[in-house]
């Protein structure tokens, strides 16, 4: 089984090769033992060998990837590859995690966002998050979407913060089934909606790049493809990385797509290219539903 | 799974069916036989409690005739306060009770007549006139405090048809009191003054006002020192100190000093409080003081508890719209621990005013007789004061016992629901 063609260009991740996989034989470029391009030509995050660590486990084993301006990126893989990992590095979400360790680069426009002296909060700020589990605040709905403006006093007057927390839950799509209720607790909406409430509260804050974490996996088709109208819409402004374990989804909002396997980057290419010619045997193993 | 496989599962399944119904009915008549045991206990403690303290809540007071005679009260005239408030009115009442039975000669009887009335009447008669002088020179009827040994006759507590020699009251005062009560001129009231008195020498003047404000004083000190400093300590250590040897060890530490017998606290407090610092003895301030080195284990214990069960999520939720650390825990995580924090510092609180021993060592078990004005003034508390009246031999101290017991459990039971009733209030889901 263990079968490496001789003439390939491509280095084969490690734990790839003893797993007995052998990949698809390929000239193009790649970096770390990654199918594809990792680059991009405008890009707006850059992560280069970045290793993470949870205590003594290697998470995220080497990996390097350009996220490009205006440019949505499906990062696609089984569960616990390492996607959720990955994504909370790009705002060093993982700081809250004692035991979380963090190697590498990662640049957001020219500034490594590990530098010491650099401060988290604009970081956060501009780099928002919608977390893979919904987390409202225990608050009203008015106040889980307010809050960010409100802290970084991004509003003048209340009409104003009305004006955003309407907007913010408009593009959400969830501003019909609240706007009648918007001082009720924001824990007492159903899972979707708390997670489209989360969707509403990271974008009110307006930051330039959006990482979304599975952020359709509580939700039924119709608000999915809300979601996924927004998704649309926002990138014409800002930048988005999603994780999704949906293919469609990946397909239909992504430009580009990551497939992680095991902590690694396996391949990465335009999404077209990936749904319909994947290079490496993993990746179409997982796209035609062998394995994940 | 063939047919045959499937039938020898459910045969294995009947087979053992009976056996664990059969535990899990034992464990459950077990359990409910611990809580019924445990009820009765408390059931019988609160029963011998009332039972022999209730009776406290009344006193005995005995219809007097009371002439204030000018020539006793105020022989110059002059109404000068040093004069009133000096005066013999304890020989207004001698004269009402000669007066009342003619017949009593000898001197020593005319001294077991003049005891059936308390120590404290002549107070109340030296209070009217002073308040109002133009009494004097008058006459009327008052209902003046009997003593403590005609009051426990009244309540029954003596026995009236035990021999002589084996009852604390002679057969003439007996008769005496057998007297008043034929003309109904003695009556019991509802003793106010055991709750708003001070202690006293006297059991039908001892009141546990004193011990409340002590206990009161003391326990604010306790609040206002424990809560912000165990509150600020437990966010520290929980939100913000780094992981490592030195915060491990000060965990195990104050882990430590929730298991200290509190009798050495108050060592401490004596040695550092009162000899070091000179602060006073056996004031609230300095019980306040020793008191907080009690609760603040309790307290940071519970509030680190309290911080531990806000979900990360929440957090991550504020740090990821950008929030600075600082922000997260004082906008969403300390409004969501309040409610258990609240609760781990009642319950603390409840201990403190419990508390008996660490307050021997710092004096506040002295014979006070005024009660405290503030934090710095002589004081005893509830506990000590129970302590206090336990130990002594008047039988009628013994349902001051039992009634100022009544009165602690009293406020350790509403302390107590507060604090559930504060846990159910806030409870959460996330
Ligand atoms: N807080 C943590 N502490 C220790 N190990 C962790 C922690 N979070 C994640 N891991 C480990 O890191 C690996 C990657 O986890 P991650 O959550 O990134 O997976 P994922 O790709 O997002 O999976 P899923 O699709 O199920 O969300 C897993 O093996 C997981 O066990
Ligand atoms: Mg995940």
């Amino acid at each position: 089984m263990l079968s490496v063609t001789p003439d390939t260009a491509i280095a084969v991740p490690a734990s790839v090769i003893a797993a007995g996989f052998s990949p698809v034989a390929d000239e193009s470029r790649a970096i770390n033992g990654t199918v594809g391009d990792i680059t991009v030509a405008d890009p707006r995050m850059t992560a280069r060998n970045v290793n993470v660590y949870y205590g003594d486990k290697l998470a995220i084993n080497n990996v390097s990837l350009d996220i490009g301006k205006n440019e949505v990126v499906a990062m696609i893989g089984p569960s616990g590859c390492g996607k959720s990992t990955f994504l909370r590095c790009l705002n060093r979400m993982n700081d809250t995690i004692d035991i979380c360790r963090v190697e590498g680069e990662i640049r957001l426009d020219e500034q490594d966002i590990y530098d010491s002296s650099l401060d988290v909060v604009p970081l956060r700020a501009q780099v928002g998050m919608v977390f893979q589990k919904p987390n409202p605040f225990p608050k009203s709905i008015y106040d889980n979407v307010a809050y960010g403006p409100r802290i970084h006093g991004l509003t003048s007057s209340k009409s104003e913060l009305d004006d955003i927390v309407e907007e913010s839950l408009l593009k959400a799509g969830l501003w019909d089934e609240v706007k009648d209720r918007l001082d009720e607790t924001g824990t007492g909406l159903s899972g979707g909606q708390q997670q489209r409430l989360c969707i509403a509260r990271t974008i009110a804050v307006a930051p330039e790049v959006i990482l979304m974490d599975e952020p359709c996996s509580a939700l039924d088709p119709i608000a999915t493809a809300r979601v996924e109208e927004l998704i649309d819409e926002l990138r014409e402004q800002y930048t988005i990385a999603i994780v999704t374990h949906s293919m469609q989804q990946a397909a239909r909002v992504s430009q580009r797509t990551a497939y992680f396997h095991l902590g690694e980057l396996v391949e990465v290419g335009k999404t077209d290219d990936i749904f319909t010619n994947p290079r490496h045997r993993l990746t179409e193993d997982y796209i035609t539903g062998r394995f994940g | 799974m063939s047919k045959q496989e499937q039938i020898r599962t459910m045969d294995r399944v009947n087979a053992t069916l009976k056996q664990r119904y059969g535990r899990e009915r034992r464990f459950r008549r077990f359990g409910f036989f611990a809580v019924l045991l445990g009820l009765t206990f408390v059931g019988l403690m609160f029963l011998s409690i009332i039972s022999k303290g209730y009776s406290a809540f009344q006193q005995t007071r005995i219809l007097m005739d009371i002439e204030f005679t000018e020539s006793i009260i105020d022989p110059a005239g002059e109404r000068e306060y040093a004069v009133l408030s000096s005066a013999n009115y304890a020989g207004l009442i001698k004269q009402s009770l000669r007066a009342l039975y003619p017949e009593v000669k000898g001197r020593k009887e005319k001294r077991e007549l003049y005891a059936i009335v308390s120590n404290g009447a002549p107070l109340v008669l030296r209070e009217k006139v002073l308040a109002d002088p133009a009494l004097i020179g008058t006459r009327t009827q008052l209902w003046l405090p009997a003593d403590d040994d005609i009051d426990m006759l009244i309540k029954g507590h003596i026995d009236r048809t035990v021999p002589e020699s084996e009852r604390r009251i002679k057969d003439n005062v007996v008769a005496w009191i057998e007297k008043l009560e034929a003309d109904q001129k003695i009556e019991k009231f509802f003793n106010l003054t055991f709750l708003t008195g001070g202690d006293s020498r006297e059991p039908e003047l001892a009141g546990i006002g004193g011990a409340v404000m002590g206990s009161l004083y003391t326990l604010i000190i306790t609040l206002l020192l424990s809560f912000p400093m165990g509150v600020a300590a437990a966010v520290y250590l929980e939100e913000f100190a780094p992981r490592n040897r030195w915060t491990d060890l000060v965990e195990v530490n104050i882990n430590n000093l929730a298991a200290v017998p509190s009798i050495v606290f108050g060592l401490l407090g004596l040695a550092v409080f009162i000899n070091f610092f000179g602060l006073p003895r056996s004031a609230p301030l300095v019980g306040g003081m020793v008191l907080t080195l009690m609760t603040l284990p309790t307290i940071i214990i519970a509030s680190r508890a309290a911080l531990k069960a806000v979900p990360p999520s929440i957090r991550e939720a504020a740090l990821g719209v950008g929030a600075s650390k600082m922000q997260a825990v004082f906008h969403h995580v300390l409004p969501l621990s309040m409610p258990g924090m609240l609760t781990g510092t009642i319950i603390g609180m409840a201990q403190a005013l419990g508390e008996t021993a660490p307050l021997l060592m710092i004096g506040m078990v002295a014979f006070i007789v005024d009660i405290p004005g503030g934090a710095m003034d002589p004081a005893t508390v509830l506990p000590v004061q129970i302590f206090l009246w336990a130990d002594s031999p008047e039988r009628a101290f013994m349902e001051k016992t039992s009634a100022a017991i009544m009165v602690l459990l009293g406020f350790l039971i509403v302390m107590n629901v507060l604090a559930v009733i504060l846990r159910k209030r806030f409870e959460r889901r996330w």
